[in-house]
């Protein structure tokens, strides 16, 4: 059996490197990854939106598509929370109980620092990053996961990275999903906030676990030139003092 | 229907979803048990009235007289059963005073139900000594004798002891307000001033 | 008549103004800021915190599962200690109780504790409708009285005014209505909450009824508490010959040690104090202490309709700290009015539909989509009462309640779910998207590090676009690459 990658509906189109990147690192610490082919989209758009009943056929697309991996691994705190907490709700309103019953016995899923620290135990996963980097944890992978500081111990651990320290990291980007387009001067009167957080604290790059809070906190800092890329930790983890090699893990010695 | 009977009814409608033979005792409520006592309690209680800028004195029950003499200064509402070798100079009993009479007295003396170190809380039940309530809230300074034995260590350990059936006035510090930019000020409506006497 | 939360219009529209108003940025900014810390540091205080808001939450399902058994029994008990207990309906029923006992007394005035619930059912203009002035005597309350404003928090109605702004009200204001404000008011803080103190205390004084609310009650024995800090409490609730304290049915606790738990929860959650300043409990009438007249007016108002949402029932714990407000990042930047209703921030977006049913109208509709969900508010409630999951759970009953009426975002979320809901279709529309995401590649700027956006767009992209660039497809999907390299096996390094 192999874990198997949850890619996202997000990462797939618009940040195919992050997926890249997670399958390079698991496999540089010799874990077997598939991708289910037949994996969309965890339905958290739609859920989080109000719209449960259209969230039901990518729930059971979901379920249908990872049944027999040993472990979902998903780079993202979000989709990660939405599959932990939400694909009950929504299997209950299904009123289908087959539906319910395949919810619960999914196999366990892992955003990726979780999986890191908690299921293989490594902290440096033997990274090198030589650049001055601030991380943001998101609100679903710090309260709704509970990650703690396990991406802070895996980007400590990375060679050649300093690590900056974010005022006021705690505090939601704005992002929130549809809030950001249902409240559009909110959500960027958060983000600006943030950036200017992310501008004090003198990193060239901001490093996060979900590249949804990374687009709108990516975007505010793009159109002020603000000087500061993202990236998702994925990326940061999976650089090595080498071009990235995505070989077969069997040919691989782990680490 | 009365609107007594419409809202149990529907209360009861509401409830549906609760199976008619759970009581309420099987929802199980875990909580933290009452701190054991300590003799640290009384420096708590101490170090925890001060810092709400309460003015705490410790003595000897030698001292108190000239204590009580030191913060009792001017006209001093007493409540009448307050033991009369504790009353100073310029006692004024309160024999039913009406409240613009509170309004114009300088001070007034009470002892206390308890005192909670966790929260540096006194508690007035309003016993004999403890004054009616309108007296401890209309003068402007208030000083509470507190004995060191009858500082509980927490809340839990307060409620335990307390008669629910009294009247109680728990005073935590001067009153205060945060509502201008939540900065604190001590001293709004009711006594500006607290002074705690700790016996022992 | 004062101003009321009507014709408000929907969040996203208050937020807008709300979110233009600096002065308002800058006052929020550094009151919920100041309080958020100090409730940081006193909750740090205490070992077992979360054990203690379990047993919080645990207690009030206990009371809210058997409600009915325990307000029978609150009745009996008040009604031994002497108080006359009363049951309203809905707000009219809750203040023609009110006015009439006022009116047997022949007063034209009553003083007030500050409470949310005779906000909530607009007691004020009752009385005044009766020709009975209701004096607020909360410093913060009475700001926002004399300043005609509306209350934007549940603990500092005036968190909205500084105290430049607080001074100017007081020195216009106080004058019609009793003793002015001494002419050289300076705004200092104390020098300004002097001056409410000299203000209020003929009103103290004179006053015969009084009209309160109650933070809780217990069943067991018929208490009644309220916690504050000025001391205006105690004049209220022990200087009048009577005393009307109107309850919601959710503030019981089955018993007077199950006050311990709430008494060590609310304080530190509130104010960010040990413990606040004043606390009152008092158990009916007793005799030569205290109000000898004493009313209670048991509430519904729309409880009994969150009762009913199993989801949403966990709302009624709420012990009104305002926890939820302080360190909610978007009522820090909106302020309380926008959300159009006496219950601001998270727990007024769950309420408020709750209380006025889903669907009422727009502005309703939007409270539950007014929150990014990031779970702050869950975090502190000293009840854990899930903000995020009962928000969540609104916006799906929105959705329902207007299901079947044609809308650009229904036929959106079908069509997302039409696609999504087969990979095989999902691929195809990452094919359209990623050859357009090749042809923007061509001409549009790079972000730094690579990312590739796009500046402003027209139409309703705008709503992103306006400030944030867009970023651009993937020239190739992940699915596509895993499919073309066999999870990259077969790819050229
Ligand atoms: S919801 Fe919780 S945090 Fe908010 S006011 Fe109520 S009790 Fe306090």
């Amino acid at each position: 059996m192999a874990v198997g990658l949850l890619v996202t509906c997000l990462n797939d189109v618009l940040y195919p490197e992050t997926g890249k990147a997670v399958v390079t690192l698991l496999r540089r610490l010799g874990v077997e990854v598939t991708f289910p082919a037949g994996q969309t989209c965890c339905g958290q758009p739609m859920v989080n939106t109000g719209y449960l009943d259209e969230a039901v056929p990518l729930v059971r697309r979901h379920v249908e598509a990872f049944a027999g991996c040993e472990a979902i691994v998903v780079p993202s705190g979000s989709c990660a929370g939405s599959v932990r907490h939400q694909h009950r709700i929504v299997a209950r309103r299904s009123g289908d109980p087959g539906l319910v019953r395949a919810v619960e016995e999914s196999p366990p899923v892992y955003e990726l620092s979780e999986y890191l620290v908690d299921v293989l135990g490594v902290v440096d996963v033997g990274a090198y990053f030589p650049h001055r980097v601030t991380y943001h944890p998101t609100c679903h992978s710090l309260r709704m996961l509970g990650v703690g500081d396990r991406p802070l111990a895996l980007l400590r651990a990375v060679r050649g990275l300093t690590l900056c320290e974010l005022p006021a990291a705690q505090e939601c980007c704005g992002f929130g999903g549809t809030f950001a387009v249902k409240n559009p001067d909110t959500s960027v009167a958060m983000g600006a906030d943030k950036a200017r957080h992310v501008r004090e604290s003198g990193a060239e790059v901001l490093v996060a676990g979900d590249n949804s809070c990374l687009t709108h906190i990516g975007g505010l800092l793009s159109r002020q030139r603000a000087g500061v890329r993202v990236m998702h930790i994925a990326e940061v983890l999976a650089a090595t003092e080498t071009p990235a090699a995505l070989a077969d893990p069997a040919a691989e010695v782990a680490r | 229907m009365s609107a007594r009977d419409e809202i149990l009814g529907r209360i009861r409608a509401a409830l549906r979803d609760v199976p008619a033979t759970e009581t309420p005792a099987d929802i199980a409520v875990d909580r933290p048990a009452p701190a054991a006592a300590s003799p640290a309690d009384v420096d708590t209680f101490v170090e925890r009235v001060a810092d709400y800028r309460a003015r705490v004195v410790r003595c000897t029950p030698d001292e108190l007289a000239a204590h009580i003499a030191a913060e009792c200064t001017g006209r001093v509402l007493v409540p009448a059963d307050l033991p009369t070798e504790l009353w100073p100079a310029g006692a004024v009993p309160d024999h039913a005073l009406p409240v613009t009479e509170l309004d114009d007295v300088d001070a007034v003396l009470t002892t206390a139900a308890l005192g909670i170190a966790e929260t540096g809380t006194i508690v007035l039940d309003h016993d004999p000594g403890q004054g009616r309530r309108a007296a401890t809230l209309v003068p402007d300074r208030h000083v509470c004798i507190v004995r060191a034995d009858q500082v509980v260590p927490d809340v839990p350990s307060a409620i335990a002891k307390l008669d629910p059936t009294r009247p109680q006035t728990w005073i935590s510090g001067p009153s205060a307000t945060s509502d201008i930019e939540l900065d604190r000020v001590e001293g709004v409506h009711g006594p500006r001033n607290l002074v705690v006497l700790l016996l022992g | 008549m004062s101003r009321t939360f009507l014709g408000t219009p929907a969040f996203p529209e208050a937020a807008r103004s709300a979110l233009a108003n600096t002065q308002l940025r800058r006052n929020l900014a550094h009151a919920t800021s100041t309080i958020r810390a100090k409730r940081a540091a006193v909750v740090g205080e205490v070992a077992e915190w979360e054990r203690l808001r379990r047993a919080g939450a645990a207690l009030k399902d206990r009371t809210l599962r058997h409600l009915d058994t325990y307000l029978q029994q609150l009745e009996e008990s008040l009604t031994r200690a002497g108080a006359t207990v009363h049951w309203a309906r809905d707000a009219a029923e809750a203040n023609r109780i009110v006015v009439d006992v006022a009116r047997r007394h022949g007063t034209d005035e009553v003083v007030k504790v500050k409470s949310m619930v005779t906000a909530e059912i607009g007691l004020n203009d009752a009385l005044a409708a009766a020709g009975i002035t209701a004096w607020e005597t909360d410093l913060a309350e009475l700001i926002v009285q004399l300043g005609d404003d509306l209350p934007s928090h549940i603990l500092v109605p005036a968190i909205h005014r500084n105290r430049s702004e607080v001074r100017e009200i007081f020195l216009r204001e106080m004058g019609r209505y009793g003793r002015p404000a001494p002419a050289d008011l300076s705004d200092v803080p104390a020098e300004l909450a002097a001056a409410a103190r000299a203000h209020l205390r003929e009103k103290f004084l004179r006053s015969r009824v009084a009209v309160s609310g109650a933070n809780f009650a217990v069943a067991e024995t018929g208490t009644l508490a309220v916690v504050e800090s000025e001391g205006n409490g105690r004049m209220c609730l022990t200087l009048p010959e009577v005393l009307i304290s109107v309850v919601g049915i959710e503030k019981l606790v089955p018993t007077w040690a199950d006050l311990e738990v709430f008494l060590q929860l609310l304080p530190r959650s509130s104010t960010g104090e040990r413990m606040n300043p004043y606390t009152s409990l008092w158990t009916g009438v007793t005799p030569g202490d205290g109000p000898q007249e004493v009313h209670v007016v048991l509430l519904d108002n729309g409880r009994t309709q969150v009762l009913a949402d199993e989801v949403g029932r966990q709302a009624l714990r709420c012990i009104r700290c305002s926890a939820c407000l302080n360190v909610c990042p978007v009522y820090e930047r909106t302020g309380g009015h926008s959300y159009g209703s006496v219950y601001p921030g998270p727990i007024g977006a769950i309420l408020t539909p709750m209380l006025r049913g889903v669907g009422a109208d727009a502005q309703v509709d939007s409270l539950p989509y007014a929150s990014s969900l990031c779970g702050a508010c869950f975090e502190v409630c000293p009840v854990r009462i899930d903000i995020p999951e009962v928000l969540v759970h609104l916006r799906a009953e929105v959705v329902d309640s207007h299901r079947g009426h044609p809308s650009a975002q229904n036929a959106a979320m079908a069509a997302a779910a039409w696609t999504l809901g087969d990979a095989r279709r999902t691929s195809v529309a990452e094919r359209v998207a990623c050859a357009v995401g090749k042809l923007l590649r061509r001409t549009r700027r790079r972000a730094p590090g690579g990312r590739a956006t796009l500046g402003a767009l027209p139409g309703p992209a705008a709503r992103w676009a306006d400030a944030r660039d867009v970023p651009i497809p993937a020239p190739e999907s992940f699915r596509a690459w895993w499919a073309r390299t066999d999870g990259g096996r077969t790819e050229q390094q």
